[in-house]
């Protein structure tokens, strides 16, 4: 059985890393910049996946967990801010969320 | 062309569809689904990989409890249709082909870098699979500190949210 080489399963990561990134920058909505946040978190750990199998070694995987932990911990935390923030504002729209803006 | 390679291509299509459908959907709630397309394409990838735990944990944790956590607040909140503001001009003409340079720059090094050149002839078929027997055994023995101290973390963020949520008095 032939297995996929390690640099296929990278460059779909820089690929979606890229995406994620780009999703960032141009996206008007703020839950969906925080997705995009979640996209490259998910990019970063199929290369932490890939490095790990490539290398024979169970560190990424452990990493991959803590990255899934620190996920969960801080989208719990962020979508609270986005409902205080909507409360405040009435806005998604990160245009209209300046207030700190120079 | 056998079997892992057509798993490995189909993932990978429908991820970066996913991906892209994030991106050009004006509905929060289509980016959502968007993305738990890529993380249960990314959970059949881990899978592939041999690491059956962390698929496991993707599936259960990401595309379960943190996208129901997304959508159920895209929910809460009624998001509607994303505003179009006008862009600049330098984001529209300057933006998407340093984005495209910036994909393909880094696709480019991934797939040519040293790295990835030594690892991609180095991995052997033999020892596929990763025991999540020795998976957790790493987690509780080498890494038992960092993990009593995420259960802080968690605890810190159940605390962030719930001030957070409080109404004011």
């Amino acid at each position: 059985m032939s297995i996929v080489p390690i640099s296929y399963y990278l460059v779909l990561s820089a690929i979606l890393f890229g995406l994620g990134i780009v999703a960032f920058v141009f996206k008007r909505n703020i839950i969906t910049i925080f997705m995009a946040i979640e996209l490259m978190l998910n990019a970063v750990n199929l290369a932490f996946v890939a490095f790990a199998r490539a290398h024979n070694q169970l560190d990424g995987l452990v990493f991959v967990f803590f990255v899934i932990v620190v996920a969960a911990a801080e989208s719990a935390v962020g979508l609270a801010i986005i409902i205080t923030l909507y409360q405040n504002r009435q806005t998604l729209n990160i245009e209209r969320i300046n207030l700190l803006k120079f | 062309m056998s079997l892992p390679f057509i798993v490995f291509f189909a993932c990978a299509f429908l991820a970066v569809l996913g991906a892209l459908t994030l991106i050009l959907a004006r509905e929060p709630i289509h980016s959502a689904l968007a993305l738990i397309l890529v993380m249960a394409t990314l959970a059949v990838l881990y899978l592939l990989l041999g690491a059956e735990f962390i698929a496991a944990v993707q599936v259960i944790v990401y595309a379960g409890a943190i996208m129901v956590l997304f959508v159920f607040v895209i929910m809460l909140l009624n998001a509607g249709i994303e505003e179009r503001t006008d862009f600049s001009k330098l984001a529209k003409y300057a933006g998407l082909p340093l984005g495209m340079f910036l994909i393909l720059f880094l696709a480019h090094w991934m797939a040519h870098s040293l790295i990835g050149q030594q690892i991609a002839n180095g991995v052997g078929g033999t020892n596929a699979s990763v025991a999540t027997r020795d998976l957790s055994a790493q987690l509780f023995q080498k890494y038992l500190f960092p993990f009593e101290a995420t259960s802080i973390l968690i605890l810190i963020a159940i605390l962030g949210a719930l001030v957070l949520a409080k109404k004011d008095e």
